[in-house]
Protein backbone atom coordinates (compact mmCIF):
# COMPACT_ATOMS: atom_id res chain seq x y z
CA UNK A 1 0.00 0.00 0.00
CA UNK A 2 0.82 3.58 -0.84
CA UNK A 3 -0.02 4.98 2.31
CA UNK A 4 -0.95 4.28 6.07
CA UNK A 5 -4.45 2.99 7.07
CA UNK A 6 -4.36 6.32 9.31
CA UNK A 7 -3.85 8.79 6.43
CA UNK A 8 -6.48 6.33 4.17
CA UNK A 9 -8.49 7.56 7.33
CA UNK A 10 -7.99 10.77 7.19
CA UNK A 11 -8.06 10.97 3.38
CA UNK A 12 -11.38 9.52 3.65
CA UNK A 13 -13.26 10.86 6.75
CA UNK A 14 -10.93 13.80 6.80
CA UNK A 15 -12.09 16.26 9.65
CA UNK A 16 -12.95 19.76 9.73
CA UNK A 17 -13.17 20.57 6.08
CA UNK A 18 -14.97 23.68 5.30
CA UNK A 19 -14.59 27.86 5.86
CA UNK A 20 -15.35 30.10 8.77
CA UNK A 21 -17.36 32.58 7.87
CA UNK A 22 -15.06 35.99 8.64
CA UNK A 23 -11.78 34.32 10.18
CA UNK A 24 -9.71 35.30 12.97
CA UNK A 25 -6.78 34.35 10.36
CA UNK A 26 -6.89 32.83 6.67
CA UNK A 27 -3.96 31.60 4.99
CA UNK A 28 -3.48 29.92 2.00
CA UNK A 29 0.07 28.09 -0.05
CA UNK A 30 0.96 26.22 -2.59
CA UNK A 31 -0.35 26.24 -6.35
CA UNK A 32 -2.23 24.50 -8.97
CA UNK A 33 1.13 24.57 -10.69
CA UNK A 34 2.57 21.85 -8.18
CA UNK A 35 -0.72 20.41 -8.08
CA UNK A 36 -1.25 21.64 -4.21
CA UNK A 37 -3.40 24.41 -2.88
CA UNK A 38 -3.67 24.46 1.11
CA UNK A 39 -6.30 26.85 2.78
CA UNK A 40 -6.37 27.32 6.66
CA UNK A 41 -9.20 29.34 8.12
CA UNK A 42 -8.77 29.78 12.45
CA UNK A 43 -10.86 31.25 14.89
CA UNK A 44 -8.88 33.01 18.24
CA UNK A 45 -10.57 33.53 21.14
CA UNK A 46 -9.00 36.19 23.45
CA UNK A 47 -6.61 33.30 25.44
CA UNK A 48 -4.74 33.02 22.00
CA UNK A 49 -6.66 29.92 21.67
CA UNK A 50 -7.45 28.29 18.74
CA UNK A 51 -11.17 27.62 18.81
CA UNK A 52 -12.00 26.10 15.50
CA UNK A 53 -10.38 25.23 12.15
CA UNK A 54 -11.15 24.47 8.98
CA UNK A 55 -9.09 23.61 5.83
CA UNK A 56 -9.59 23.05 1.78
CA UNK A 57 -7.28 21.11 -0.28
CA UNK A 58 -6.65 20.53 -3.87
CA UNK A 59 -4.05 18.36 -4.03
CA UNK A 60 -3.58 14.28 -3.87
CA UNK A 61 -4.17 11.82 -0.91
CA UNK A 62 -1.53 12.96 1.32
CA UNK A 63 -2.04 16.46 1.06
CA UNK A 64 -5.84 16.07 2.17
CA UNK A 65 -4.97 13.89 4.87
CA UNK A 66 -1.86 16.19 6.59
CA UNK A 67 -4.10 18.95 6.02
CA UNK A 68 -7.08 17.06 8.12
CA UNK A 69 -4.49 15.67 10.73
CA UNK A 70 -3.08 18.82 11.13
CA UNK A 71 -6.00 20.74 11.86
CA UNK A 72 -6.96 18.02 14.61
CA UNK A 73 -3.67 19.20 16.27
CA UNK A 74 -4.25 22.19 16.78
CA UNK A 75 -8.00 22.69 17.52
CA UNK A 76 -8.24 23.64 20.93
CA UNK A 77 -4.38 24.63 21.39
CA UNK A 78 -2.85 28.12 22.09
CA UNK A 79 -1.08 29.99 19.09
CA UNK A 80 2.40 29.07 20.80
CA UNK A 81 1.53 25.85 21.56
CA UNK A 82 0.09 24.98 17.77
CA UNK A 83 2.87 26.89 16.05
CA UNK A 84 5.39 24.14 17.91
CA UNK A 85 3.81 21.30 16.06
CA UNK A 86 6.57 20.81 13.05
CA UNK A 87 5.62 18.59 9.98
CA UNK A 88 7.74 15.92 11.33
CA UNK A 89 4.69 15.26 14.31
CA UNK A 90 2.36 15.43 11.40
CA UNK A 91 3.95 12.73 9.71
CA UNK A 92 4.25 10.71 12.75
CA UNK A 93 0.36 11.63 13.74
CA UNK A 94 -0.48 9.83 10.12
CA UNK A 95 2.48 6.80 11.23
CA UNK A 96 4.25 7.47 8.02
CA UNK A 97 4.54 9.25 4.38
CA UNK A 98 6.18 8.14 1.05
CA UNK A 99 9.52 10.50 0.59
CA UNK A 100 7.75 12.08 -2.12
CA UNK A 101 5.13 13.40 -0.22
CA UNK A 102 6.83 14.97 2.80
CA UNK A 103 6.15 18.05 0.95
CA UNK A 104 2.65 17.42 1.50
CA UNK A 105 3.35 17.90 5.41
CA UNK A 106 5.35 20.70 5.36
CA UNK A 107 2.44 22.51 3.57
CA UNK A 108 0.52 21.96 6.14
CA UNK A 109 2.47 23.14 8.66
CA UNK A 110 2.94 26.08 6.59
CA UNK A 111 -1.07 26.50 5.94
CA UNK A 112 -1.25 27.17 9.55
CA UNK A 113 1.86 29.65 10.08
CA UNK A 114 0.16 31.53 6.83
CA UNK A 115 -3.11 31.82 9.21
CA UNK A 116 -1.96 32.81 12.48
CA UNK A 117 0.69 35.35 10.58
CA UNK A 118 -2.96 36.78 8.95
CA UNK A 119 -3.94 36.47 12.86
CA UNK A 120 -1.33 38.98 13.52
CA UNK A 121 -1.79 40.92 10.90
CA UNK A 122 -4.92 42.07 11.37
CA UNK A 123 -4.43 42.93 14.95
CA UNK A 124 -1.56 45.17 14.25
CA UNK A 125 1.20 42.71 15.29
CA UNK A 126 3.95 41.98 13.34
CA UNK A 127 4.09 38.11 12.89
CA UNK A 128 7.40 37.32 11.45
CA UNK A 129 9.38 37.31 15.09
CA UNK A 130 6.71 35.10 16.45
CA UNK A 131 5.96 32.92 13.00
CA UNK A 132 8.81 33.12 11.49
CA UNK A 133 9.33 33.30 7.62
CA UNK A 134 6.52 31.66 5.77
CA UNK A 135 8.48 29.32 3.57
CA UNK A 136 6.09 28.73 0.92
CA UNK A 137 8.56 27.80 -1.76
CA UNK A 138 9.64 24.67 0.64
CA UNK A 139 6.36 23.45 0.49
CA UNK A 140 6.64 23.20 -3.02
CA UNK A 141 7.89 20.09 -4.64
CA UNK B 1 -16.54 -11.32 -3.99
CA UNK B 2 -14.60 -7.75 -3.62
CA UNK B 3 -15.09 -5.79 -6.78
CA UNK B 4 -12.36 -5.49 -8.99
CA UNK B 5 -12.33 -3.45 -12.37
CA UNK B 6 -10.05 -3.05 -14.42
CA UNK B 7 -9.71 -0.17 -16.90
CA UNK B 8 -5.94 0.45 -17.01
CA UNK B 9 -5.76 -1.38 -20.50
CA UNK B 10 -3.44 0.98 -21.55
CA UNK B 11 -0.86 0.37 -18.74
CA UNK B 12 -0.30 -3.13 -19.52
CA UNK B 13 -2.71 -5.90 -20.16
CA UNK B 14 -4.10 -8.99 -18.22
CA UNK B 15 -2.76 -12.04 -20.45
CA UNK B 16 -5.00 -14.47 -22.57
CA UNK B 17 -4.90 -17.77 -21.25
CA UNK B 18 -4.47 -19.12 -24.44
CA UNK B 19 -0.95 -17.56 -24.88
CA UNK B 20 0.02 -18.59 -21.36
CA UNK B 21 -1.03 -22.13 -22.45
CA UNK B 22 1.32 -21.44 -25.07
CA UNK B 23 3.66 -20.11 -22.63
CA UNK B 24 4.44 -22.60 -20.21
CA UNK B 25 5.96 -25.49 -21.86
CA UNK B 26 9.03 -23.55 -22.82
CA UNK B 27 9.10 -22.90 -19.03
CA UNK B 28 8.75 -26.39 -17.82
CA UNK B 29 9.64 -28.92 -20.32
CA UNK B 30 11.56 -26.96 -23.22
CA UNK B 31 13.57 -24.73 -21.39
CA UNK B 32 16.39 -25.23 -23.91
CA UNK B 33 19.21 -21.96 -24.49
CA UNK B 34 18.10 -21.49 -27.94
CA UNK B 35 21.55 -21.31 -29.19
CA UNK B 36 22.28 -24.90 -28.38
CA UNK B 37 22.63 -27.92 -30.51
CA UNK B 38 20.73 -30.59 -28.48
CA UNK B 39 16.68 -31.51 -28.82
CA UNK B 40 15.35 -28.77 -26.37
CA UNK B 41 17.43 -26.15 -27.65
CA UNK B 42 16.28 -26.84 -31.03
CA UNK B 43 12.78 -26.63 -29.89
CA UNK B 44 13.47 -23.25 -28.51
CA UNK B 45 14.85 -22.00 -31.40
CA UNK B 46 11.92 -23.58 -33.86
CA UNK B 47 9.07 -21.65 -31.30
CA UNK B 48 11.39 -18.49 -31.86
CA UNK B 49 11.46 -18.36 -35.42
CA UNK B 50 7.68 -19.08 -35.66
CA UNK B 51 6.91 -16.61 -33.25
CA UNK B 52 9.34 -14.30 -35.53
CA UNK B 53 6.90 -15.24 -38.76
CA UNK B 54 3.44 -14.57 -36.20
CA UNK B 55 4.95 -10.91 -35.97
CA UNK B 56 6.00 -10.33 -39.32
CA UNK B 57 2.67 -11.04 -40.64
CA UNK B 58 0.70 -9.46 -38.54
CA UNK B 59 2.59 -6.50 -39.57
CA UNK B 60 3.57 -7.25 -42.82
CA UNK B 61 6.97 -7.57 -43.00
CA UNK B 62 9.93 -9.97 -43.82
CA UNK B 63 11.10 -12.65 -40.56
CA UNK B 64 14.32 -11.23 -41.56
CA UNK B 65 12.97 -7.69 -39.98
CA UNK B 66 12.08 -8.76 -36.59
CA UNK B 67 14.15 -8.35 -33.42
CA UNK B 68 12.91 -9.04 -30.35
CA UNK B 69 13.74 -7.19 -27.46
CA UNK B 70 13.31 -6.67 -24.17
CA UNK B 71 10.05 -4.38 -24.59
CA UNK B 72 9.17 -1.21 -26.36
CA UNK B 73 11.44 0.98 -24.26
CA UNK B 74 14.64 -0.98 -25.29
CA UNK B 75 12.65 -1.14 -28.81
CA UNK B 76 13.19 3.14 -28.51
CA UNK B 77 16.27 3.01 -27.46
CA UNK B 78 17.80 1.10 -29.98
CA UNK B 79 15.59 2.84 -32.76
CA UNK B 80 17.22 6.50 -32.11
CA UNK B 81 20.33 5.45 -30.42
CA UNK B 82 21.30 2.93 -32.59
CA UNK B 83 20.45 5.30 -35.75
CA UNK B 84 22.08 8.90 -34.10
CA UNK B 85 25.19 6.98 -33.69
CA UNK B 86 25.65 5.34 -36.53
CA UNK B 87 24.54 8.51 -38.77
CA UNK B 88 26.55 11.04 -36.61
CA UNK B 89 29.37 9.35 -38.15
CA UNK B 90 28.18 10.82 -41.86
CA UNK B 91 27.94 14.30 -40.21
CA UNK B 92 24.16 13.76 -39.69
CA UNK B 93 23.31 14.73 -36.30
CA UNK B 94 19.67 15.85 -36.04
CA UNK B 95 16.70 14.41 -34.60
CA UNK B 96 12.80 15.16 -35.24
CA UNK B 97 10.33 14.33 -32.94
CA UNK B 98 7.34 15.48 -31.07
CA UNK B 99 6.57 16.85 -27.81
CA UNK B 100 4.19 14.10 -26.80
CA UNK B 101 6.35 11.02 -27.08
CA UNK B 102 6.26 8.29 -24.64
CA UNK B 103 9.32 9.32 -21.96
CA UNK B 104 10.97 6.09 -23.87
CA UNK B 105 11.69 8.52 -26.98
CA UNK B 106 11.41 12.06 -25.13
CA UNK B 107 14.28 11.03 -22.30
CA UNK B 108 16.52 9.21 -25.17
CA UNK B 109 16.17 12.41 -27.38
CA UNK B 110 17.06 13.83 -24.12
CA UNK B 111 20.38 12.43 -23.37
CA UNK B 112 21.29 12.57 -26.65
CA UNK B 113 21.03 16.24 -26.67
CA UNK B 114 23.22 16.64 -23.86
CA UNK B 115 25.86 14.21 -26.00
CA UNK B 116 25.56 17.01 -28.56
CA UNK B 117 23.10 15.75 -31.03
CA UNK B 118 20.09 18.41 -32.19
CA UNK B 119 16.48 17.42 -31.24
CA UNK B 120 13.83 19.27 -32.85
CA UNK B 121 10.45 19.16 -30.84
CA UNK B 122 7.63 19.39 -32.96
CA UNK B 123 4.31 20.81 -31.21
CA UNK B 124 1.03 19.07 -31.49
CA UNK B 125 -1.86 21.61 -31.67
CA UNK B 126 -4.73 21.94 -29.34
CA UNK B 127 -6.36 18.46 -30.58
CA UNK B 128 -2.79 16.23 -30.04
CA UNK B 129 -1.83 16.23 -33.46
CA UNK B 130 1.04 17.02 -35.29
CA UNK B 131 1.27 17.35 -39.44
CA UNK B 132 3.30 15.88 -42.04
CA UNK B 133 3.75 19.36 -43.64
CA UNK B 134 5.64 20.16 -39.90
CA UNK B 135 7.88 17.23 -39.88
CA UNK B 136 8.54 17.95 -43.82
CA UNK B 137 9.36 21.48 -42.85
CA UNK B 138 11.86 20.85 -40.20
CA UNK B 139 13.96 18.16 -41.77
CA UNK B 140 17.56 19.14 -42.96
CA UNK B 141 20.49 17.80 -44.64
CA UNK B 142 21.59 16.83 -40.74
CA UNK B 143 18.57 15.24 -40.04
CA UNK B 144 19.16 11.71 -39.43
CA UNK B 145 15.54 10.37 -37.71
CA UNK B 146 12.54 11.52 -37.80
CA UNK B 147 10.37 9.58 -34.52
CA UNK B 148 7.25 10.02 -33.91
CA UNK B 149 4.91 7.87 -32.51
CA UNK B 150 1.72 6.14 -33.78
CA UNK B 151 -0.75 6.73 -30.95
CA UNK B 152 -0.14 8.33 -28.15
CA UNK B 153 -0.37 6.09 -24.62
CA UNK B 154 -2.15 9.42 -22.69
CA UNK B 155 -4.81 10.67 -25.01
CA UNK B 156 -4.44 8.04 -28.10
CA UNK B 157 -4.30 10.24 -30.66
CA UNK B 158 -3.21 8.74 -33.59
CA UNK B 159 -1.05 10.46 -35.94
CA UNK B 160 -0.95 10.79 -40.29
CA UNK B 161 2.26 8.02 -39.89
CA UNK B 162 1.87 7.14 -43.68
CA UNK B 163 2.35 10.92 -44.82
CA UNK B 164 5.10 11.84 -42.30
CA UNK B 165 6.23 8.26 -43.77
CA UNK B 166 6.44 9.35 -47.16
CA UNK B 167 7.71 12.15 -46.55
CA UNK B 168 10.95 10.82 -44.58
CA UNK B 169 11.17 8.33 -47.96
CA UNK B 170 10.95 11.26 -50.09
CA UNK B 171 13.48 12.97 -48.32
CA UNK B 172 15.95 9.77 -47.56
CA UNK B 173 15.55 10.17 -44.15
CA UNK B 174 15.09 7.01 -41.81
CA UNK B 175 11.37 7.20 -40.43
CA UNK B 176 10.61 5.42 -36.92
CA UNK B 177 7.61 5.16 -35.34
CA UNK B 178 6.76 4.02 -31.45
CA UNK B 179 3.27 1.87 -32.65
CA UNK B 180 3.21 0.23 -28.87
CA UNK B 181 -0.02 1.66 -28.28
CA UNK B 182 -1.59 1.57 -31.72
CA UNK B 183 -0.74 -2.65 -32.33
CA UNK B 184 -4.08 -4.43 -31.86
CA UNK B 185 -5.85 -1.44 -31.97
CA UNK B 186 -5.87 0.20 -35.62
CA UNK B 187 -4.69 -1.60 -38.31
CA UNK B 188 -0.64 -1.57 -38.58
CA UNK B 189 1.68 -2.61 -41.68
CA UNK B 190 4.63 -1.14 -42.02
CA UNK B 191 4.81 -1.29 -45.90
CA UNK B 192 1.43 0.49 -46.04
CA UNK B 193 2.65 3.13 -44.02
CA UNK B 194 6.30 3.70 -45.25
CA UNK B 195 7.52 2.97 -41.89
CA UNK B 196 11.51 2.19 -41.47
CA UNK B 197 12.07 1.17 -37.76
CA UNK B 198 9.05 0.41 -36.04
CA UNK B 199 8.69 0.12 -31.71
CA UNK B 200 6.17 -2.80 -30.59
CA UNK B 201 5.30 -4.31 -27.05
CA UNK B 202 4.11 -7.51 -26.16
CA UNK B 203 2.48 -6.40 -22.33
CA UNK B 204 -0.05 -4.04 -24.35
CA UNK B 205 -1.35 -6.81 -26.79
CA UNK B 206 -2.52 -9.38 -23.66
CA UNK B 207 1.16 -10.89 -24.10
CA UNK B 208 3.78 -11.21 -21.37
CA UNK B 209 5.48 -8.58 -20.31
CA UNK B 210 9.19 -7.92 -20.64
CA UNK B 211 9.53 -8.82 -24.37
CA UNK B 212 9.05 -6.25 -27.44
CA UNK B 213 10.45 -6.01 -31.09
CA UNK B 214 12.02 -3.72 -33.18
CA UNK B 215 11.11 -4.02 -36.72
CA UNK B 216 14.00 -2.63 -39.16
CA UNK B 217 13.44 -3.06 -42.45
CA UNK B 218 15.46 -4.29 -44.67
CA UNK B 219 18.73 -2.51 -45.80
CA UNK B 220 18.70 -0.65 -42.29
CA UNK B 221 21.42 -1.12 -40.30
CA UNK B 222 21.44 0.28 -36.87
CA UNK B 223 24.74 0.41 -34.42
CA UNK B 224 23.71 -2.13 -31.60
CA UNK B 225 23.34 -0.69 -28.24
CA UNK B 226 23.03 -3.98 -26.76
CA UNK B 227 26.39 -6.11 -27.09
CA UNK B 228 27.28 -9.83 -25.64
CA UNK B 229 26.77 -13.36 -27.54
CA UNK B 230 25.87 -11.85 -30.82
CA UNK B 231 21.98 -13.22 -30.61
CA UNK B 232 19.48 -12.11 -33.00
CA UNK B 233 21.69 -12.09 -35.60
CA UNK B 234 24.59 -10.12 -34.03
CA UNK B 235 22.80 -7.33 -33.57
CA UNK B 236 20.87 -7.74 -30.10
CA UNK B 237 22.61 -9.95 -27.72
CA UNK B 238 21.05 -11.61 -24.66
CA UNK B 239 19.92 -14.80 -24.25
CA UNK B 240 16.41 -15.05 -25.83
CA UNK B 241 13.18 -14.92 -23.60
CA UNK B 242 11.71 -17.65 -25.39
CA UNK B 243 8.43 -17.95 -23.59
CA UNK B 244 8.07 -14.40 -23.70
CA UNK B 245 8.96 -14.14 -27.35
CA UNK B 246 6.47 -17.83 -27.45
CA UNK B 247 3.67 -15.59 -26.18
CA UNK B 248 3.95 -12.27 -28.34
CA UNK B 249 3.85 -14.51 -31.15
CA UNK B 250 0.08 -15.65 -29.70
CA UNK B 251 -0.81 -12.74 -28.29
CA UNK B 252 -0.13 -10.84 -31.75
CA UNK B 253 -1.91 -13.40 -34.22
CA UNK B 254 -4.97 -13.59 -31.41
CA UNK B 255 -4.76 -9.98 -31.25
CA UNK B 256 -5.17 -9.09 -34.98
CA UNK B 257 -7.71 -12.10 -35.34
CA UNK B 258 -9.62 -10.18 -32.92
CA UNK B 259 -9.60 -6.84 -33.51
CA UNK B 260 -12.60 -6.03 -35.53
CA UNK B 261 -14.71 -7.60 -33.09
CA UNK B 262 -13.04 -6.49 -30.41
CA UNK B 263 -12.82 -2.38 -31.54
CA UNK B 264 -16.62 -2.75 -32.40
CA UNK B 265 -17.20 -3.69 -28.89
CA UNK B 266 -15.03 -1.57 -27.52
CA UNK B 267 -16.78 1.62 -29.34
CA UNK B 268 -20.00 0.62 -27.84
CA UNK B 269 -18.77 0.56 -24.17
CA UNK B 270 -16.81 3.77 -24.88
CA UNK B 271 -19.55 5.97 -26.37
CA UNK B 272 -21.44 5.10 -23.34
CA UNK B 273 -18.98 5.99 -21.00
CA UNK B 274 -17.90 9.78 -22.70
CA UNK B 275 -22.25 10.29 -22.71
CA UNK B 276 -22.67 9.64 -18.83
CA UNK B 277 -19.21 11.08 -17.69
CA UNK B 278 -20.12 14.23 -19.01
CA UNK B 279 -22.99 14.69 -17.13
CA UNK B 280 -20.59 15.53 -14.56
CA UNK B 281 -20.71 19.52 -14.58
CA UNK B 282 -17.07 21.20 -15.47
CA UNK B 283 -15.90 17.72 -16.87
CA UNK B 284 -14.42 17.62 -20.42
CA UNK B 285 -11.86 15.40 -22.90
CA UNK B 286 -8.48 16.03 -23.34
CA UNK B 287 -7.30 15.40 -26.83
CA UNK B 288 -9.59 15.04 -29.90
CA UNK B 289 -11.81 12.15 -30.07
CA UNK B 290 -11.30 11.93 -34.47
CA UNK B 291 -8.48 9.66 -35.20
CA UNK B 292 -7.99 8.51 -31.83
CA UNK B 293 -7.68 5.21 -30.14
CA UNK B 294 -10.97 3.23 -29.17
CA UNK B 295 -10.24 2.55 -26.33
CA UNK B 296 -8.63 5.59 -24.75
CA UNK B 297 -10.52 8.26 -22.66
CA UNK B 298 -9.02 11.09 -21.02
CA UNK B 299 -10.93 12.90 -18.98
CA UNK B 300 -10.75 16.17 -16.96
CA UNK B 301 -13.01 17.20 -13.94
CA UNK B 302 -12.45 20.83 -13.18
CA UNK B 303 -11.29 21.55 -9.12
CA UNK B 304 -9.90 18.23 -8.44
CA UNK B 305 -6.40 16.29 -8.40
CA UNK B 306 -6.06 13.37 -10.43
CA UNK B 307 -4.49 11.07 -7.70
CA UNK B 308 -6.84 11.73 -5.01
CA UNK B 309 -9.63 10.69 -7.59
CA UNK B 310 -7.14 7.62 -8.47
CA UNK B 311 -7.38 6.62 -4.50
CA UNK B 312 -11.33 7.00 -4.45
CA UNK B 313 -11.55 5.41 -7.26
CA UNK B 314 -9.27 2.20 -6.05
CA UNK B 315 -11.12 1.89 -2.98
CA UNK B 316 -14.19 1.44 -5.05
CA UNK B 317 -12.09 -1.32 -7.03
CA UNK B 318 -11.32 0.40 -9.96
CA UNK B 319 -8.06 0.54 -11.87
CA UNK B 320 -7.27 3.49 -13.62
CA UNK B 321 -4.55 6.20 -13.99
CA UNK B 322 -4.30 9.75 -14.33
CA UNK B 323 -1.93 12.31 -15.99
CA UNK B 324 -1.35 13.99 -12.28
CA UNK B 325 2.46 14.56 -10.96
CA UNK B 326 1.45 13.25 -7.41
CA UNK B 327 1.33 9.69 -9.54
CA UNK B 328 4.27 9.55 -10.79
CA UNK B 329 6.30 11.17 -8.11
CA UNK B 330 7.63 13.79 -10.82
CA UNK B 331 7.82 17.35 -10.41
CA UNK B 332 5.45 18.32 -13.61
CA UNK B 333 1.39 16.99 -14.17
CA UNK B 334 1.87 15.18 -17.70
CA UNK B 335 3.96 16.66 -20.70
CA UNK B 336 0.93 15.81 -23.30
CA UNK B 337 -1.73 17.44 -21.20
CA UNK B 338 0.42 20.60 -20.93
CA UNK B 339 1.48 19.91 -24.48
CA UNK B 340 -2.34 20.63 -25.47
CA UNK B 341 -2.22 23.82 -24.00
CA UNK B 342 -4.34 22.75 -20.88
CA UNK B 343 -3.41 24.88 -17.63
CA UNK B 344 -1.82 22.84 -14.83
CA UNK B 345 -5.28 22.57 -12.49
CA UNK B 346 -6.72 20.59 -15.88
CA UNK B 347 -3.76 18.50 -16.05
CA UNK B 348 -3.61 17.33 -12.20
CA UNK B 349 -6.98 16.68 -12.11
CA UNK B 350 -6.75 14.22 -15.33
CA UNK B 351 -8.30 10.76 -15.35
CA UNK B 352 -7.46 8.19 -18.29
CA UNK B 353 -9.50 5.46 -18.47
CA UNK B 354 -8.51 2.42 -21.04
CA UNK B 355 -10.79 -0.04 -21.83
CA UNK B 356 -9.58 -3.65 -23.12
CA UNK B 357 -11.15 -6.66 -25.05
CA UNK B 358 -12.46 -7.71 -21.42
CA UNK B 359 -14.11 -4.83 -20.34
CA UNK B 360 -17.91 -5.49 -19.90
CA UNK B 361 -20.73 -2.98 -19.51
CA UNK B 362 -21.36 -4.12 -15.86
CA UNK B 363 -17.95 -2.74 -15.51
CA UNK B 364 -18.50 0.53 -17.09
CA UNK B 365 -22.33 1.14 -15.49
CA UNK B 366 -20.16 0.45 -12.46
CA UNK B 367 -17.56 3.12 -13.40
CA UNK B 368 -20.45 5.81 -14.23
CA UNK B 369 -22.37 4.78 -11.22
CA UNK B 370 -19.02 5.87 -8.49
CA UNK B 371 -17.64 8.31 -10.44
CA UNK B 372 -20.35 11.64 -9.80
CA UNK B 373 -20.29 10.98 -6.02
CA UNK B 374 -16.27 10.67 -6.25
CA UNK B 375 -15.94 13.88 -8.16
CA UNK B 376 -18.49 16.21 -5.83
CA UNK B 377 -16.69 14.74 -2.48
CA UNK B 378 -13.62 15.84 -3.68
CA UNK B 379 -14.87 19.19 -4.93
CA UNK B 380 -16.15 19.62 -1.95
CA UNK B 381 -13.15 19.47 0.06
CA UNK B 382 -11.13 21.88 -3.22
CA UNK B 383 -10.15 24.93 -2.60
CA UNK B 384 -11.14 25.66 -6.46
CA UNK B 385 -14.64 24.64 -6.33
CA UNK B 386 -16.65 28.03 -6.44
CA UNK B 387 -20.67 26.38 -6.46
C1 LIG C 1 3.75 4.58 -26.34
C2 LIG C 1 4.59 3.70 -25.47
N1 LIG C 1 5.88 3.52 -25.77
C3 LIG C 1 6.67 2.74 -25.04
C4 LIG C 1 6.20 2.08 -23.93
C5 LIG C 1 7.14 1.22 -23.14
O1 LIG C 1 6.95 -0.12 -23.42
P1 LIG C 1 7.50 -1.24 -22.43
O2 LIG C 1 6.66 -1.13 -21.20
O3 LIG C 1 7.29 -2.52 -23.16
O4 LIG C 1 8.94 -0.95 -22.18
C6 LIG C 1 4.87 2.25 -23.56
C7 LIG C 1 4.30 1.62 -22.36
O5 LIG C 1 4.48 2.04 -21.25
C8 LIG C 1 4.04 3.09 -24.35
O6 LIG C 1 2.76 3.30 -24.04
Amino acid sequence: MLYTEKLMEHFTNPKNVGVIENPDGFGEVGNAKCGDIMQMYISVNDKEEITDIKFKTFGCGAAIATSSVATTMVKGKTIREALKITNKEVIEALEEIPAVKVHCSVLAEQALKSAVSDYYTKRGIDPTPIVGIIDESAAHH
Amino acid sequence: MEKFVYLDNAATTKISEEVLKEMLPFLQESYGNASTIYSIGRESRSAIEKARKQIATAIGCLPQEVFFTSGGTESDNWAIQGTARRLARKGKNHIITTNIEHHAVLHTCEMLEKQGFEVTYLKVDSEGFVSAKQVEEAIKDTTCLVTVMYANNEIGTIQPIKDIGKICRDKGVWFHTDAVQALSNVNVNVVEQNIDLMSISSHKIHGPKGVGVLYIKRGIVLDNIITGGGQERSKRSGTENVSGIVGFGYAITEAIRDMTEKVKNINILKNHLIESVLKIPFSSINGSLENRLCFNINFSFGSIEGESLLLMLDLKGICASSGSACTSGSLDPSHVLLALGKSHEVAHGSLRISLGKYTTKQEIDYLIEVLPPIVDRLREISPLWKN
